[in-house]
């Protein structure tokens, strides 16, 4: 890959903490322990909608053990004040509320107060022991039931933002978001096909096997540490700053290596209890999730229905294109609506475009960001309407896609304006494909689809020091959720021009680099790669006065080149080449320490397109659906380490194919998850699925030095309607709704079938 | 409750310890003995993330109790390397990029060492059904799977 331009880049290296990671030294959030420490737990609501009239804890109190009970009256009320999280917004009066339920509760699973014991054994029976007395209320959990006019209202205050004349009934509709671009009506004239169709999709959790954990140790002085499990330690320390009331300074989060986020773990539940446990018990205390906990109360990706109109000429000219999307928020405004909106056609040029997006509150558990948030949901239902409009056309999937592709200079419909990207390239690594030039065989169907995302840059600090060895060291303050590491590392060697293994990657804590966004939005190898590479320049360049210094001549005379300082040309002097190793040896006589510091708000992300193939069998008995082959392409940019690029690639499409196929949150009557485990929450294992080609595309991001692009977004969002695509076409029945799951097919299927008169 | 007092070898190691009739054998890893290389991601079986071996047979430890270890042999990931060598499937784990967030691999390590033991020329169906007891959510199990058959050949070439 990348054509042997690079020494290190492209290379397959072992990542530095691979050693660490399978003999199970690594140190995840569970693993981690303080001397004294207590265990923490959370009382939850066994309702999906209840006023909490009174919160009695003095039996819990009582009971031996027992170190501290803590309910929202334990945490400053905060303002209504939108910040950023991840990759969604959240307002800091519904965060706190979220922690901890206050006036109500909102769904089943919602904190009410938390305890701190010695064990964990009797954490759990101080729980049992607290009373509370709740006034039971009517909920409402679906999207369409909670946006009608008589629905249980969950916020009174909840005004529709984004709707002229303003609202002044609260209501379930937290927001309505419109983006256009054309003229719609004109474009319908020009249609000659048009298909409209509505499709829906349950909420799916992002399944990170390692539940949420963390562990709080607050000191008499104000001090708090923090072990958190977390994509954003940055962010942790951030909230618990507001929610505690604590000065920013006074906080330092060290991130554990972390389990699986996917977005899931960019937002806080246990850290700002743990905290408070502590600073009232004065020890430190720990807490984990169960895996029930992760279900019932840490963010699922929404749910939705998405309408979608689509207006085509004869030959494939797409002239326009119209969605309508309703997501779900949870228990509190803010579902990733944005995205999905501003997704929804930006694969395509397509010149009269409108979309109309709906937030809805209903009794949930507040979602949270996963994966390509939003996008996988309105890609779903254009990339299905897209493949009817295939069939009604008689064209190939794949040729409709190219005759409408974005390229350079498309104008999306939410503002931007495309710079150089590799959706053709990518539609035309899979037309070329060997999968797709050979025939599903016999009794097989094959989906195709197509799916976008932005990428995310945004704030990043790095730093990358020389040992007195000529070694070096390069800081960065972004957990390592799938081999960043190596990425980091990698281009730091290429830059630096010296081998891999010379270079130890670091992922510091809150307290020991600046400040880190998120890992997330598919940014770290793109923006904290761009500070790792600005750091190691800003080294390059005090090295080179180090040279000049030895040498006796000005820094613009020396370069850098191949791991040495070298004279810039004949003309300032015959000099040997001075090593790293020489120039750390000697750093004592010419200045001391030799660092390299970079700060940056990056911008330029490079978006991501992902076209997905699959060939599939549905069992007409039982329902079942058989995937015997998959391939997908990326555009990637340029893929740093192969193996982690194509890894995310593989790992997004499996997540897409057990969102299209099986995941979904089952809600009963009184409103409860009637699936919070993995035994019925059906994820994916390895009997299901076959190998999963991914096939690199590099169009390199100009915004990059080495043109890199996010890549672990863009692969979740085409396989729901390549799957669906694909499932449709074998039953010859457009499905509309996920999962598509042994019942939902079994039924379709059934009805499809002309009764068979009993014998 | 008094506590019990169990014997076991633990990765080759004579281990005895204390612990709580209805404690699990994971907790008693993870929280007595300080082997927190086992994980626990749901503690009803279902994702294999605490996967090891009692007496040569491949279980979730979160299902055991701890006093069924009793006079057994326990096996866990960090039995896995000898000295400072890793067993085959850790050095190809790492040279495929067989894990990204690393949680699950402990348990995967595991697993395909008691399927490579029962089985040690598996077809690519029977480590993907060998393996359908562990749970990843990172890789879509593709260079799970290459790896162990990539070890499997291995393994079968040095034997011979």
């Amino acid at each position: 890959m990348s054509n042997g331009k690079y020494k290190w880049i492209g290379t397959r290296v072992d990542r530095p903490d691979g050693a660490d990671k399978v003999t199970g030294r690594a140190r995840f959030g569970a693993d981690f322990n303080l001397p004294g420490q207590l265990m923490g737990r959370v009382l939850r609501s066994p309702h999906a909608h209840a006023i909490i009239k009174s919160i009695d804890t003095s039996a819990a109190e009582k009971l031996p053990g027992v170190k501290a009970v803590m309910t929202a009256k334990d945490l400053p009320d905060q303002p209504n004040l939108i910040v950023p999280t991840g990759e969604m917004q959240v307002n800091m009066r519904d965060i706190t509320r979220n922690i901890l339920a206050r006036e109500k509760a909102l769904f089943e699973g919602h904190p009410v107060a938390a305890v701190a014991a010695v064990t964990d054994a009797i954490a759990k029976q101080a729980i049992d022991l607290i009373k509370v007395d709740y006034e039971v209320l009517p909920h409402v959990i679906d999207v369409t039931e909670a946006m009608k006019p008589d629905a249980p209202v969950l916020h009174d205050h909840l005004m529709t933002e984004g709707v002229k004349p303003p609202p002044t009934k609260a209501s379930n509709i937290a927001k309505r978001m419109d983006n256009a671009k054309g003229d719609i009506e004109a474009g319908w004239k020009q249609a000659e096909v048009t298909i409209e169709r509505e499709y829906t999709t349950q909420a799916v959790h992002q399944g990170y096997i390692e539940p949420h954990a963390a562990l709080a140790s607050a000191a008499e002085d104000g001090q708090l540490q923090i072990w958190s499990t977390t994509q954003g330690h940055f962010q942790v320390r951030g909230f618990c700053s507001r929610l505690l009331g604590v000065e920013v300074s006074q906080i330092r989060v060290t991130p554990t290596e972390i389990g699986g986020g996917f977005g899931g773990k960019t937002v806080v539940y246990l850290e700002p209890i743990a905290a408070r446990l502590s600073q009232k018990s004065g020890k430190p205390v720990k807490m984990v999730m169960t895996r029930e906990e992760v279900f019932r109360a840490s963010g699922p990706a929404p749910g939705g229905t998405v309408k979608v109109k689509l207006g085509a000429k004869k030959d494939g000219t797409i002239v326009a294109a119209e969605c309508e999307i309703a997501l779900q928020a949870g228990a509190f405004p803010g579902s990733p609506l944005g995205p999905a909106c501003w997704t929804s056609f930006a694969c395509y040029d397509i010149p009269n475009i409108k979309v109309v997006g709906f937030d809805v509150v209903s009794n949930r558990a507040k979602v949270a960001a996963y994966r390509a948030p939003g996008a996988p949901i309105s890609a779903w239902g254009v990339e299905s309407t897209l493949d009817i409009l295939a069939q009604e056309l008689g064209m190939d999937p794949i040729e409709l896609r190219l005759k409408n592709a974005a390229k350079k200079g498309t104008k999306t419909s939410y503002g931007p304006t495309f710079d150089t990207i590799g959706f053709v390239e990518t539609l035309e690594a899979i037309k070329n494909s060997a999968h797709y030039k050979t025939k599903p065989k016999p009794g097989y169907a094959r989906g195709v689809a197509a799916g976008f995302w932005f990428n995310v840059g945004a704030d990043s600090s790095a730093a990358a020091h020389v040992a007195e060895d000529g070694t070096v060291t390069v800081i960065s303050g972004n957990p390592d959720i799938g081999g960043s590491r190596a990425s980091l590392a990698l281009m730091a060697a290429e830059e630096l021009g010296v081998d891999y293994s010379k270079v130890r990657p670091i992922i510091a804590d809150t307290s020991s680099i600046g400040f880190n966004f998120v890992t997330g939005g598919s940014r770290v190898t793109f923006a904290t790669g761009l500070a790792v590479v600005n750091s190691v320049r800003d080294m390059i360049r005090e090295l080179k006065v180090r040279a000049a210094k030895t040498w006796g001549v000005d820094p613009e005379a020396v370069i850098w080149e191949d791991g040495m300082a070298k004279p810039a040309g004949s003309n300032v002097g015959e000099f040997e080449p001075l090593s790293l190793a020489q120039l750390a040896a000697s750093a004592g006589k010419t200045g001391g320490p030799i660092n390299g510091h970079a700060q940056l708000n990056a911008q330029g992300a490079g978006p991501g397109f992902g076209v997905h193939v699959v060939d599939l069998k549905v069992d007409h008995d039982t329902g079942c659906v058989h995937i015997d082959r998959y391939t997908a392409a990326q555009d990637v940019g340029t893929a740093i380490h192969p193996s982690y690029v194509e890894g995310q690639i593989q790992g997004g499409a499996v997540q897409g194919i057990g969102w299209a196929l099986n995941e979904e949150y089952i809600y009963n009557a009184k409103g409860r998850l009637d699936n919070a485990g993995f035994l019925d929450y059906r994820m994916p294992v390895a009997s299901d699925l076959p190998m999963i080609d991914a096939l690199v595309v590099e169009v390199p991001n100009p915004h990059h030095p080495y043109g890199v692009r996010g890549v672990g977004e863009v692969p979740i969002v085409p396989p729901l309607a390549a799957v669906g695509n694909a499932v449709s076409r074998s039953m010859n029945i457009r499905m509309t709704d996920l999962p598509l799951s042994p019942p939902r097919l079994s039924a379709a299927i059934d009805a499809a079938t002309p009764k068979i008169a009993a014998e | 409750m008094s506590k019990m007092h169990i014997t076991t070898t633990i990765n080759g190691e004579p281990t005895e310890f204390l612990c709580d009739p209805s404690q699990s054998l994971l907790d008693v890893l993870r929280d007595n003995l300080g082997l927190t290389g086992s994980k626990e991601g749901c503690g009803s079986g279902d994702c294999g993330a605490c996967s090891i071996t009692l007496d040569d047979r491949l279980v979730c430890s979160c299902l055991v109790l701890a006093p069924e270890a009793e006079g057994k042999k326990i096996e866990t990931v960090e039995g896995l390397a000898q000295g400072e060598h890793l067993h085959p499937l850790q050095k190809k784990f790492v040279e495929f990029a067989a894990l990204q967030c690393g949680i699950c691999t402990p348990g995967f390590l595991v697993a395909s060492k008691a399927l490579l033991a029962k089985n040690p020329n598996p077809t690519e169906t029977e480590v993907r059904f060998g393996l359908a007891g562990n749970l990843c959510r990172c890789t879509g199990y593709d260079k799970i799977i290459r790896a162990v058959m990539e070890v499997a050949a291995e393994m079968r070439g040095a034997a011979r």
